[in-house]
C-alpha cells in the first residue's frame, strides 16, 4: 500500500468524523450560554423584590442546606421563608412553564412545518379557556380552576384531531383548519357562558393574561410529572423532527412513520402544555419566539432548537416574572403582558441582525 | 428486482394507472417516458410504497405493501420530482437524513453512518459544500445532493422522478453520468420517469411508454422511439433521427405563412 494511500484513508476517516460533528448537537457556546442564563435567571428570581437577598447570601444558604458539608452560612429565619416558601416555588413554577412553552412551541413547528405555529394551535387556549371560565363562573374558581382548565384543553385538542382525520386524513393544513374551527367554537362557548355571569369578567380576565401569583409548592407539584414527561418524549424525537422538514412523503420514503410521530409528539406537547396554562394562564408568546430566536441564534436543526429552547424559555419567562413582580410594586404586572413587552423587541432585534427564520 | 403486476391506482375517483405490468432486472435501468398525466409518478410513487394501489409490486420478491417503513426505506431509496430542501439545512446534515432507515426511530448515527455519508459526499462531488446551507446552492447542485442523499440512503433499488427537469444540458448528461456509473459500482436496479426522450433511449436499457395510464408500448430505445408512436402519444410533430446507434427525437416546427 502507497503512502498516498494510507494519508488519503486517514483524509476520509477525518472528514467522516467532521461531517458527524456538522449539526450533531448544542454547540458547546450556546449549551454555556444557555445554562448561565438560566442560572442569572434563577438568581434574579430568588433575589429581587421587596426584601432583596443578595446572590451570596443565596448560595451560602444553597450550601449550607447541602448534606454533610454544611459550609455555607444559613439565612434568617424571615429571609429564609422568602426564599423557601414565597419565591422558589415561583421561580421553579416559571421555569417549567416557560420551558414548557418554549418546547411545545418548537414541537408544534416541526410537526406542522409552519413557522407561526404555537402551543395554542389547535386549540388548547381556547379549551382551557372556556373550562377555566365555566369554573369561575360557576363554581367561583378555587380547587376546580386548574383541573377544569387541563380538562378544557385536552378535550379540545382531541376534538381537533379527531375531526381533522375524519376530514382529510393525514394532511397537516386540515387538522389546522380543525384546530381553528374548534377554537371558534369553544371562544363563542366561553363568550356566552362569560355574559351570562358578568360577575366574574375580573377574575377570568386575570386568568387569561396568565400569572404564577398564587402559586405554592403544590402548583409546581401539579405540573412537573406532566412538563418532565413532554419534555423528555420531545428532546428524543429531535432527529425524526429533522427528518420531518423534508416533507411527510419524503419523510416515509426514509422510514419514518410521519402519521405515529406527529400523533405522538402533538400528544406529549398538548399534555405539558394543558398542565402548564391550567396553573399559569395563558402566557403568550414565548411558544413562538423562543424557539425562533434559537433558531436564529444557534441553528435551525432541531437537535439544537429541542434542547436549547426549554433552557431559555425557562430563564425568559423567570425573567419576565421578575419584571412583573417588580415593574410597578407592590402592585403586579401581568405576566403575558411582560412576555410581550419585552418579547416583541427583543425578537425584531435579533431578526434583524440575523438571517432569514424558518421552521 | 422490481416486479409490477397489473397495478392500478385511483386518485380523487380517477384512475390513474390501469392494469400496468412491468419487470426491471436486478442491475438493470428501466425509464418511464409518456405524456404529462400519463401516470408515471403516480406509478413511480406505487413502487416506493408510498401510494395506495391494487395489484402486486415485488421488490427482491418481497410486496411493497407489506414492509415495515424502515424495511422498506432500506430496500428503495427515491428521488422525487420536487424535492422539499429545508432552506437552513447544511449539505451534510441533508445527505445524513439518506442514513435515517438504518437509525432506528429514536436512534443515532454511528461510524457506518458517517462514512456512508462521507462516501455519498465524495462521490457526488459535495465535499468542498459539505458545510453550505441549501439554499445557497445552484439547481445541479441541489439535485447532486438529492441524488448523494438517496446514495447515502444504501438502497438495493433507485427511484427516480424525472431527475434532469430544471438542469441544463450539461449537468443533465453529468446526473445521469453518475446514476449510470453508480449503477455499475453498486449493482444498483434503477426505475426512474423523464420526459427527455433522446437522454431516456441513451441511458436506459428499456423504455416503457406510457399513456393514460396504461403501457403502450416497451422495449429497446430503438423499438420505442419511433416517429410513428412517439407521434401518437404525444399529440407532438417530431422526426426520429438514428446517430450512431441511438434515436434523436428533434421537435419540429409547423411552418407558419407570413404574409
Amino acid at each position: 500500500m502507497s503512502r498516498a494511500t494510507a494519508i488519503d484513508q486517514r483524509a476520509s476517516a477525518v472528514r467522516a468524523r467532521r461531517a458527524a460533528t456538522a449539526g450533531g448537537g448544542v454547540p458547546w457556546p450556546w449549551g454555556l450560554g444557555g445554562a448561565t442564563a438560566l442560572a442569572v435567571a434563577v438568581l434574579a428570581g430568588l433575589g429581587l423584590g421587596p426584601a432583596g437577598i443578595a446572590p451570596g447570601a443565596i448560595a451560602g444558604e444553597l450550601l449550607s442546606r447541602v448534606p454533610v458539608v454544611r459550609v455555607g452560612q444559613p439565612l434568617s429565619a424571615l429571609e429564609a421563608t422568602v426564599l423557601w416558601e414565597l419565591r422558589a416555588p415561583r421561580v421553579a413554577l416559571g421555569a417549567l412553564v416557560g420551558a414548557m412553552l418554549a418546547s411545545a412551541g418548537g414541537a408544534y413547528q416541526a410537526v406542522f412545518r409552519n413557522p407561526l405555529a404555537d402551543p395554542y394551535l389547535l386549540g388548547v387556549a381556547a379549551g382551557a379557556g372556556l373550562g377555566a371560565t365555566a369554573a369561575i363562573a360557576y363554581a367561583g374558581g378555587g380547587e376546580l380552576l386548574p383541573v377544569a382548565a387541563f380538562a378544557g384543553a385536552t378535550v379540545a385538542v382531541t376534538a381537533a384531531y379527531l375531526l381533522g382525520r375524519s376530514v382529510g386524513g393525514r394532511a397537516t393544513a386540515t387538522l389546522i383548519l380543525a384546530g381553528v374551527a374548534v377554537a371558534a367554537f369553544l371562544t363563542a362557548a366561553q363568550s356566552f357562558v362569560l355574559q351570562q355571569n358578568a360577575e366574574s369578567v375580573q377574575s377570568v380576565y386575570a386568568w387569561l393574561l396568565g400569572r404564577l401569583s398564587t402559586s405554592g409548592w403544590g402548583d409546581v407539584l401539579t405540573v412537573l410529572p406532566y412538563v418532565a414527561v413532554s419534555l423528555v418524549v420531545i428532546v428524543v424525537h429531535r432527529r425524526v423532527l429533522d427528518v420531518l422538514r423534508v416533507g411527510d412523503e419524503e419523510a416515509a420514503s426514509l422510514g419514518v412513520p410521519v402519521a405515529r410521530v406527529r400523533f405522538v409528539v402533538v400528544a406529549a406537547a398538548t399534555l405539558g402544555t394543558a398542565a402548564a396554562v391550567a396553573v399559569s394562564g395563558l402566557i403568550g408568546f414565548v411558544g413562538i419566539v423562543i424557539p425562533h430566536a434559537v433558531r436564529l441564534l444557534a441553528g435551525s436543526s432541531y437537535r439544537v432548537v429541542m434542547p436549547l429552547a426549554p433552557v431559555l424559555g425557562a430563564a425568559f419567562l423567570v425573567l419576565a416574572d421578575v419584571v412583573a413582580r417588580t415593574a410597578l410594586s407592590p402592585a403586579e404586572l401581568p405576566i403575558g403582558v411582560v412576555t410581550a413587552f419585552v418579547g416583541a423587541p427583543f425578537f425584531v432585534v435579533v431578526l434583524r441582525t440575523t438571517r432569514t427564520a424558518g421552521p | 428486482m422490481i416486479a409490477v403486476e397489473k397495478v392500478s391506482i385511483r386518485l380523487g375517483g380517477a384512475s390513474v394507472v390501469d392494469g400496468v405490468s412491468l419487470e426491471v432486472a436486478d442491475g438493470g435501468w428501466t425509464m418511464l417516458i409518456g405524456p404529462n398525466g400519463a401516470g408515471k409518478t403516480s406509478l413511480l410513487r406505487a413502487v416506493a410504497g408510498l401510494a395506495a394501489h391494487t395489484g402486486s409490486i415485488e421488490l427482491d420478491g418481497r410486496e411493497v405493501a407489506g414492509l415495515a417503513a424502515r424495511e422498506r426505506g432500506r430496500m428503495v431509496a427515491v428521488v422525487p420530482q420536487a424535492p422539499l430542501l429545508p432552506a437552513q439545512m447544511t449539505v451534510s446534515e441533508y445527505v445524513l437524513l439518506g442514513r435515517t432507515p438504518h437509525l432506528g426511530y429514536l436512534g443515532r448515527a454511528g461510524a457506518r453512518d458517517r462514512q456512508a455519508v462521507d462516501d455519498a459526499i465524495g462521490r457526488l462531488a459535495l465535499r468542498c459544500l459539505g458545510a453550505r446551507r441549501l439554499d445557497e446552492l445552484s439547481g445541479g447542485e441541489r439535485q447532486r445532493a438529492v441524488l448523494a442523499r438517496a446514495i447515502a440512503q444504501g438502497a438495493p433499488v433507485l427511484v427516480l422522478d424525472e431527475p434532469t427537469t430544471a438542469l441544463d444540458v450539461g449537468r443533465q448528461q453529468e446526473v445521469l453520468e453518475l446514476v449510470s456509473e453508480l449503477r455499475a459500482e453498486r449493482g444498483l436496479t434503477v426505475l426512474a420517469a423523464t420526459h427527455d426522450l433522446t437522454l431516456a433511449g441513451q441511458y436506459a436499457e428499456r423504455l416503457v411508454l406510457l399513456d393514460g395510464g396504461r403501457v403502450a408500448a416497451e422495449g429497446s430505445a430503438a423499438q420505442v422511439l419511433t416517429e410513428e408512436l412517439i407521434t401518437r402519444h404525444y399529440r407532438a410533430r417530431l422526426r426520429v433521427e438514428q446517430v450512431g446507434e441511438t434515436p434523436v427525437v428533434l421537435p419540429t416546427r409547423r411552418e407558419v405563412v407570413v404574409r
